[in-house]
């Protein structure tokens, strides 16, 4: 399989007054055209700042990129400049968005957002872009198009809002989508329809996902390949089938132990309810502060990905 | 049923029919503001209909009629005559002309310089914010009056100079306040997503932030028009802005000084007028606040 985005030795910093902070530290990480990849963690784990790096969306200052290569069909992407990457954006790489009540501008009516758009990223005319916003209108599902497109964002729900913003990152033909947590403050029946509209869509349209979430059940009804992200580097790579079923690192077990379910008598927080410390230790596993398994070993050298069979690949120790 | 409208286009315009009836229910609510709004369109109405008013149009610029100079008001000289027999009435209705022109252009342009200014300095940051930001704090360093009356006295006293002169002196005001607006839009989520998509820098400062920030500046300009009204009449006043014979208010109320104890109406009428006029645009930029801000509404 070909690889579409390759990201190799990744260091994004944050400098804050307290001194550097590193959010991101991926030694590697690639994504093959056509896959769906997701990106799992709690907050805080630098999934979102990994997709503005990727679409160079970070605030810098206070964000810097220390050192690495991102490739994106073989171009690496962190050597665009910004005229460049705006040819890049929409029309190669887009992006779902977390919050689908402040990703839409409220002063003007959807329709004008998605037409503008349009005009701009593909050159139609006004007619031909409303023709079209008609039509993406239709393929996320959203009834009586022309109404909607002539309501501003404030009159529309969540849902309805997450699904125009679904229509724009779908718009302009990109070949590599990020959706960043897209069922995010959603409630659980519009979550469900959402989600399954995007994977619909995925099917459909045969685009290469970095889909992030920070459940890995539901990740799991996306994806083929899921990276468990912790503090900034990847703690656990594999199949979305050996890191479900399997997980061998100890954070993604906690992960999974704190999602709700039913029987269970009590859910056991007492992990992850350990709170990660304030700073990064020097040396040392960055997940040791918090595990309860930990040796000598965990506090001295940091443990690199290594392979455990098949496709998966844990960092740890033990 | 006749239509009057195909339907498409009635269903088109509905929501805006729907926000003008809540703006204009919502200046209703507001006596004071309601009869601020009205004598402003009366004013506009007048200054577009001057020439149809005035009595006495000969006496508007040159006319001169020394008999009857300084007569007290009267059936045939409402507000009574000048020194040099004009009637003041049909002066201060053609005042009412060049004020509001004067205004609306000191302000237009104030706002053409400021807004852009202000958008692309909060919107961009870095150096280019800070050179905007310092050079707008030189323009505001100096009382806005002084810089106009400098800025005349420099071009030399004329209408179109003071005008300009407001202007320049005006613009830093509406840079910092859109600037200040445009910072924290920066960050918002949508201005994000607009870069996501792939639009350019310059579309998201004029398409996304300053459509987002103008409220408040609408608001600011509807307020300062009353105050550039009343800074033009004092440049006037001091002799760096309209000249004799313009009918301008600020004018006339300075060469009515020396007949003030003979004649009180000479001063009372043109200063009545800036009066009228200042206040009635403060309280329409009140009023717009409270209509274009839901927090401020107090119903």
């Amino acid at each position: 399989m070909t690889e579409l985005l390759k990201i190799e030795n990744l260091k994004v910093n944050f400098r804050t007054f307290e001194g550097v902070t590193n959010v991101l530290n991926l030694e590697s990480l690639s994504v093959a055209k056509g896959e769906s990849f997701g990106l799992v963690g709690e907050s805080g784990a630098g999934k979102t700042t990994l997709a503005y790096t990727i679409l160079k969306l970070l605030p810098i200052p206070p964000a810097f990129v220390e050192s690495g290569v991102i490739n994106f069909e073989g171009e690496n992407l962190l050597k665009k400049s910004e005229g460049e990457m705006q040819k890049i954006r929409g029309k190669k790489v887009s992006m779902i968005f977390q919050d689908p009540m402040s990703t839409l501008n409220p002063v003007f009516t959807t329709g004008q957002q998605i037409t503008r758009v349009l005009q701009h990223n593909q050159g139609l005319h006004k007619a031909q872009a409303k023709k079209k916003a008609v039509e993406l209108m239709n393929l996320v599902k959203l009834p009586d198009p022309e109404n909607i497109l002539s309501k501003y964002p404030h009159e529309l729900s969540g849902g309805q809002r997450q699904r125009i913003i679904i229509a724009l990152a779908f718009s302009c033909g990109a070949q590599f989508l990020i959706a960043d947590e897209p069922t995010r403050n959603l409630d659980v029946t519009i979550q469900a329809g959402v989600l399954q509209l995007i994977a619909e869509l995925i099917r459909e349209t045969n685009v290469t996902v970095l889909f992030i979430g920070n459940n890995l059940e539901l990740v799991s009804l996306i994806c083929d390949r899921v990276g468990i992200l912790h503090r900034g580097q990847l703690v656990e790579l594999g199949s979305i089938k050996e890191v479900a079923k399997h997980p061998a690192h100890p954070y993604t077990l906690t992960l999974l132990r704190a999602i709700p379910k039913e029987k269970r008598e009590k859910i056991d927080l007492t992990q992850i309810a350990l709170k990660a410390e304030e700073k990064l230790a020097e040396k040392g596993c960055r997940y040791a502060g918090r595990c309860l398994k930990k040796e000598k070993i965990c506090l001295e050298e940091e443990p690199a990905l290594k392979h455990i069979g098949g496709t998966h690949y844990i960092a740890c120790h033990l | 049923m006749r239509k009057l409208l195909p339907v498409e286009t009635f269903e088109a315009i509905k929501p805006r029919l729907k926000e003008f009836k809540l703006t204009f229910y919502l200046l209703n609510r507001n006596r004071l503001t309601m009869i601020a709004v009205i004598t402003v369109f009366l004013l506009v109405l007048i200054a577009i209909l001057a020439p149809l008013i005035v009595p006495y149009k000969e006496h508007v610029i040159s006319g001169t009629n020394p008999q009857e100079k300084l007569l007290p008001p009267s059936q045939e000289h409402l507000f009574g005559t000048d020194e040099l027999g004009r009637d003041i009435f049909s002066r201060v209705i053609y005042g009412t002309r060049i004020s509001l022109e004067t205004a609306l252009a000191a302000v237009g342009l104030a706002l053409l310089i400021g807004v852009p200014l202000g958008a692309i300095a909060g919107a961009t940051g870095g150096v280019v914010d800070e050179v905007i930001m310092r050079i707008t704090d030189i323009f505001l360093s100096f009382p806005p009056l002084l810089l106009a009356i400098l800025i005349a006295a420099f071009l030399g006293p004329s209408l179109t100079n003071a005008m300009l002169a407001i202007a320049v002196a005006w613009w830093p005001w509406y840079t910092r306040l859109i600037r200040g607006q445009a910072v924290s839009m920066r960050e918002r989520q949508f201005v994000r997503a607009a870069r996501a998509i792939g639009t350019p820098h310059f579309k998201i400062v004029f398409g996304h932030i300053v459509p987002n920030t103008i409220a408040p500046v609408i608001v600011q300009a509807s307020m300062d028009l009353g105050g550039v009204i009343l800074t033009a009449a004092s440049l006037s006043f001091l002799g760096l802005g309209a000249q004799p014979p313009t009918p301008e208010w600020g004018l006339m109320v300075s060469t009515s000084r020396n007949y003030f104890l003979n004649a009180w109406w000479y001063s009372i009428f043109p200063g009545l007028a800036i009066f009228i006029t200042v206040l009635v645009f403060n309280l329409v930029g009140d009023g717009l606040r409270e209509v274009l801000d839901p927090r401020t509404r107090k119903y």
